[in-house]
């Protein structure tokens, strides 16, 4: 059994890391689109209603004051879902956060196949992808709530933009206060020489329950979480192909572009190792329960077990 | 169809959505509810569709905008026989076709295109009413936004080519039922006075009661004697209607009853049938 600290949805990391920022610094300013209780943002209002502005459905304005708001001084931070968060004002993310080097901070919750019976068009799938192809953007991948937390109170004091990938649905607490968070750093989470799993987000815990029912077949898995997309640590990773000799990574995400492809690209340009991915294979999510739809796109720890004996065998 | 037919389905309309947000577990009720009679003598008096004309090129089309009343939609397309009664249970559960916002991929009769992300629906509107106009056709393309929708910016650029492309063959309906998600429109980000908004970008605007069938009625039907203006039809609506504890109550926006609030719902509605 993987060692759980309780469970608790990831955004309620964000909305708590918020108000402690709020309460000490008052250049931490916060912007809604209609969601705000949906991403637990609220409490940020309740708190700091003067730095605090819901500005409607209006995603794309939304992204615009954030910049200005950069402009005028103050880190702002913006949240509503995934899919609305960053696919919707990507140019805006582009032109105006990402080109000016802007210290906007972009929450993005309700990520990945767990949304559930909303369906497609509000599971966030993409976003790894599309926000770690900008120059200057830093990409986040918490994978519990009290990283989450961590993740928000880094960002604010980390120059430039800042994307934070989170979920509405409650996961298992994996870390603990005193788990080490620093932004670019992996985190590993269990030693291991056959094979290397290496996750963000909710599949670290897959992870590591993968890792279990490995060791119970006789193969050594290292389970590194990398919370940080971007920058990536080239380090760990590299360690990880030379000691284990094979790797799988898995993400609650499309495998084109996202948490795999960018951690094959150090692998091939540093140390080829087999290596095998764990994700939604290029297709749209459906309706359904959270717990379901991972059995049914193949994001469970079995999913990792068998990518595993793969990269195993191709060594 | 007469008033007293078309109360009666959307009564039966009602009930659909309630039962299937029961059965779904989850699910947005109030601005389901607050769109039925729209729809109801849509469907019924005006829009040339019906399960036969599903594919046919002749049909007029409607856009679900604000896709996540996709509910009511689906009743309706049930009541017509375009989708069988008994798949409504399947709503929001895994491998449905009845999607939590509508699909396009999953190949139900009646929906045009994918919709759930606000702000996208008039702009699909405007390209099939433009398409038309290309061809010569006289089809008509109708679409339901809600009134916090209008505080997507893309909608204002449809607006603008709405009534730029002269398309007289548009009707937009917007369901002003006064709430969003985080409170009354006014208070999270005022769109009114939204009838002026249209005026002043060059459409027709019919106020009207949206729940009131004759006032409906008469409003789609002026829609289609107006030559070179796109019609928007501002509706006034209560969120939640026919359900006293649903009525103008925020947090039914994205809510599914449980039994009890189900079976009182259903009551209420009965009850206010037979009144009649
Ligand atoms: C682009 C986008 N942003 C946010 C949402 C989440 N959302 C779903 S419904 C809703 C409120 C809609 O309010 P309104 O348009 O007034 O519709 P109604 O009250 O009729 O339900 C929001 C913000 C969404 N679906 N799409």
């Amino acid at each position: 059994m993987v060692k759980t600290f309780g469970s608790k949805a990831t955004r309620f990391g964000f909305g708590e890391g918020l108000v402690e920022l709020g309460k000490k610094d008052n250049k931490i300013f916060v912007l809604g689109a209609d969601t705000v209780s949906s991403v637990a943002i609220n409490e940020f209002q309740n708190n700091f209603p003067d730095r605090f502005a819901n500005v409607g459905i209006a995603e794309t304005n939304m992204l615009g004051m954030a910049a200005g708001l950069a402009v005028a001084g103050f880190v702002p931070f913006v949240s509503t879902y995934g899919v609305f968060a960053s696919g919707r004002p990507w140019e805006q993310i582009r032109t105006t956060v990402c080109y000016s080097d802007l210290n906007v901070k972009i929450g993005g919750s309700h990520s990945g196949l767990m949304v559930g019976p909303d369906g497609a068009t509000h599971q966030a799938l993409e976003e790894i992808a599309i926000m770690r192809c900008l120059p200057n953007m830093t990409v986040l991948v918490p994978c519990d709530v009290i990283e989450t937390k961590k993740a928000v109170m880094a960002a604010a004091y980390y120059n430039g933009p800042v994307y934070i990938r989170y979920g509405r649905e409650s996961i298992p607490i994996i870390t603990e206060e005193n788990t080490p968070f620093e932004i670019g750093k992996a985190v590993k989470m269990k030693d291991g020489n056959d094979v290397c799993i290496i996750a963000c987000g909710s599949m670290v815990y897959e992870a590591l329950s993968a890792a279990e029912i490995l060791e119970k077949e006789g193969i050594s898995a290292r389970v590194l979480n990398i919370h940080t997309i971007k920058p990536i640590d080239k380090d760990a990773i590299i360690s990880a192909a030379k000691e284990c000799g094979a790797i799988v990574t898995a993400e609650e995400h499309q495998i084109f572009g996202g948490f795999g492809s960018a951690v094959a690209e150090v692998v091939v340009q540093n140390c080829p190792v087999p290596m095998e991915f764990v994700a939604v294979q290029d297709t749209f999510g459906e309706s359904g329960s959270p717990a379901d739809l991972m059995v049914k796109y193949g994001l469970k720890d079995v999913n990792i077990v068998a990518a595993a004996k793969k990269a195993v065998s191709r060594k | 169809m007469e008033t007293a037919g078309l109360k009666k389905i959307s009564a039966a309309v009602r009930k659909e959505i309630l039962n299937m947000l029961y059965k779904a577990g989850s699910g947005h009720p109030g601005g389901s509810l607050s769109a039925v009679e729209l729809l109801v003598d849509l469907y019924y008096n005006h829009m040339k569709f019906n399960a036969e004309l599903v594919n046919d090129k002749s049909r007029d089309y409607f856009v679900l905008s604000k896709g996540h009343v996709c509910p009511v939609l689906y009743a309706i397309l049930a009541e017509l026989g375009c989708i069988p009664k008994e798949e409504l249970d399947t709503l929001r559960k895994i491998g449905s076709r009845l999607q939590g916002h509508p699909a396009f991929d999953k190949k139900i009769p009646g929906i045009e295109i994918s919709t759930g992300s606000l702000g996208y629906g008039l702009s699909i509107a405007v390209g099939i009413a433009k398409g038309i106009k290309t061809l010569k056709q006289n089809n008509r393309v109708y679409v339901l936004m809600g009134d916090g929708e209008q505080q997507e910016g893309s909608v204002w650029e449809a607006v603008m080519a709405a009534s730029h492309f002269k398309l007289d063959n548009l009707c937009a309906i917007v369901d002003c039922n006064g709430l969003q998600i985080d409170g009354e429109v006014k208070d999270v980000l005022n769109v009114n006075p939204v009838a002026e908004k249209y005026k002043s970008f060059g459409w027709n605007v019919i106020e009207i009661d949206g729940h009131n069938l004759d006032e409906i009625d008469a409003a789609y039907t002026k829609a289609k004697t107006f030559k070179d203006k796109p019609t928007m039809i501002a509706a006034k609506t209560v969120k939640g209607k026919g359900v006293s504890f649903m009525e103008n109550v925020c947090g039914w926006h994205g809510k599914a009853p449980n039994k009890e609030q189900l079976e009182k719902a259903l009551k209420e509605i009965e009850k206010s049938q037979s009144d009649f």
